[in-house]
């Protein structure tokens, strides 16, 4: 059976987190996947479009970002990609709270939280072109 | 409810929607206060565009010298690490003041969120506003 695939292209400006998370809920929903299911896409979602628009765009707003939730018959996916500065998951920490609490650190939980929902997680770059691909599996867990 | 988005409704195939509506956002923050303790009541969705709105508000709190803060998630439906942050971002300077930020009232799936991240272990989160206006008695009597 063939994928379905939605897109949707936003600008980089965290205004338009809201339509991104309404747009995954419409899509997952509809590819009956369960309201806490849904509801860990959405944060997972969330977390990796603030990442691209803070680290990869550095907080400017004239850039794009593509998103695309794509539904086979065993797993949904959403695929966000970007143009900007690359993620380096070679260089990536978990999050320790209370040294962060320490040093009124306010970011940095972003990728912890995608991991932690989600059942893959994978970060791809080639040719100026960076991809985070979020994996929910129907049947897992 | 917020408008349809173009691409709902399109169940096969792709949809390439044009950039979505600018949406005002979807949060807000109330002040009350009972005796020393200020209680700021979140409303909507908490996201790396509204992180700003909650951080004046402890802002301001700290500008009252108001270092006892419930914060009441009762109306609080979505959370992301960005507004997560924004607590870790304050604990310890309001903490060292001789008060303290507990959160109270919060959803599951709000809940959740911050069970995720641990934290449990940090912050006293208490199930109703009551119960954590009378931690803040009990540690002041």
């Amino acid at each position: 059976m063939a994928s379905i695939i939605h897109k949707l292209k936003i600008p980089s400006s965290t205004q338009f987190l809201e339509d991104v998370r309404e747009f995954v809920t419409t899509h997952a929903s509809e590819a009956s996947f369960s309201e806490s299911v849904v509801e860990q896409m959405k944060i997972a979602v969330d977390e990796a479009c603030t990442n691209v628009i803070e680290h990869a765009y550095n907080n400017e707003s004239n850039h794009s970002i593509d998103i695309a939730v794509i539904v086979n018959p065993d797993r949904l996916t959403v695929r966000i990609r970007d143009r900007g500065r690359k993620f380096d998951s070679q260089a990536y920490r978990e999050p320790d709270l209370m040294a962060f609490a320490k040093n009124r650190k306010a970011g940095g939980f972003g990728v912890h939280i995608m991991r932690r929902l989600m059942d893959e997680v994978q970060f791809n770059s080639k040719g100026g072109l960076n991809e985070t691909l979020l994996v929910k599996f129907r049947n897992a867990r | 409810m917020r408008p349809v988005h173009p691409n709902d409704g399109l169940p096969v195939g792709t949809a390439q929607s044009l950039y979505p509506n600018i949406s005002m956002s979807d949060f807000s923050v109330g002040f009350r206060s009972t005796g020393e303790v200020r209680i700021l009541d979140l409303k909507g969705e908490l996201d790396a565009h509204t992180a700003s709105e909650l951080e004046a508000a402890i802002q301001k709190c700290q500008s009252d010298q108001a270092v006892q803060i419930i914060v009441n998630g009762a109306n609080l439906v979505y959370i992301s690490s960005a507004g997560l942050g924004v607590f870790m971002a304050y604990i310890e300077e309001v903490r060292e003041k001789g008060g303290d930020i507990k959160i109270a009232a919060l959803q599951p799936k709000v809940f959740n969120v911050f069970d995720l991240l641990g934290f449990p272990m940090l912050f006293d989160i208490t199930d109703s506003e009551d119960e954590a206006v009378s931690r803040f008695s009990a540690a002041t009597s």
